[in-house]
């Protein structure tokens, strides 16, 4: 998969190292029985994706990945464990049919991506990203892209507004 | 050839894997975390094609940045609903969310 000439540089180590470190972390959230365990792991996941992200000179991104998704969402998906009770043995009804379709759909869908990313020439890429990134970020999201930026933050808001409401006890509005 | 194809396989693979945890678990949790493994996989092919596309610009990044904040508003809605549901039912099983089909 990765072309005839197999010239090991820095970046195609690292790739590989964080990649596997990226898939190991999928399986074994979808492979564990105990929920906190599969949050624990897909933690791992998504802090190697982060690694993934400074390898491709998005550091900023993956600042905010590590920020969101390592602290933020999971801590959540953590809090929403805790606030809820999880007997794992009484609701495992297997189901193999379902679960066999499922899986011949997904690897039916990652065959036809892998035979098209395999089949594509893409062309070489005519130029570099810009040296000073996280700079010249700033200044795009405030200058070209300000309103979606601002739609953004009215729909976080939003959104966390909704939660509080939704979540709310309901006594708590009773008199 | 450039690692671009790498990376775009190796999106596809989480995605893929998402899409089997959010087809076949049970437990609502770990469907939320499976779809928060899917959009991961879109970041990274965007942030991929920001470096390795035809032209590279930042806009990559900028993309990946608003789907990040979607996806957290997503997953504490999510969260929400969840211990709603909880509440009322006591469980977390998806196959008991069946009060519109009733």
């Amino acid at each position: 998969m990765f072309g005839l000439n197999l010239d090991v540089t820095g970046e195609l180590a690292a790739f590989f190292i964080l990649a596997v470190c990226a898939i190991t972390g999928a399986v074994m959230a979808l492979n564990l029985t105990r929920v906190i365990h599969s949050v624990l792991s897909l933690a791992f996941t998504f802090i190697s994706l982060a690694g993934l992200y400074v390898l491709l000179g998005a550091e900023f991104a993956a600042f905010v990945q590590v920020l969101v998704y390592v602290g933020a969402v999971t801590i959540l998906m953590i809090f929403g464990i805790m606030m809820t009770r999880h007997d794992h043995d009484s609701q495992e009804r297997p189901r193999p049919f379902m679960e066999a379709l499922a899986g011949i759909g997904c690897l039916a869908l990652f065959g036809i991506l892998f035979f098209n990313i395999r089949g594509t020439d893409f062309p070489a890429p005519s130029g570099t990203l810009p040296e000073d990134n996280v700079g010249e970020l700033g200044r795009l999201i405030f200058s070209g892209f300000a309103i979606p930026f601002e739609l953004m933050s009215v729909l976080l808001t939003v959104a966390f507004v909704g939660a509080v409401m939704l979540a709310r006890r309901e006594e708590d509005d009773l008199p | 050839m450039t690692l671009l194809g790498s990376y775009l396989t190796l999106a596809a693979v989480l995605f893929c894997l998402g899409l089997y945890g959010v087809l076949t678990k049970r437990n609502a949790i770990v469907v939320l975390l499976s779809l928060e493994l899917m959009l991961n996989a879109v970041n990274l092919n965007l942030v991929a094609f920001a470096k390795y596309g035809m032209i590279p610009s930042l806009t990559g990044h900028i993309f990946t940045l608003f789907t990040i904040s979607v996806a957290a508003a997503e997953a504490a809605v999510g969260v929400a609903i969840l211990i709603v549901f909880y509440r009322r039912r006591v469980t977390v099983n998806v196959d008991e969310f069946d009060e519109l089909r009733r």
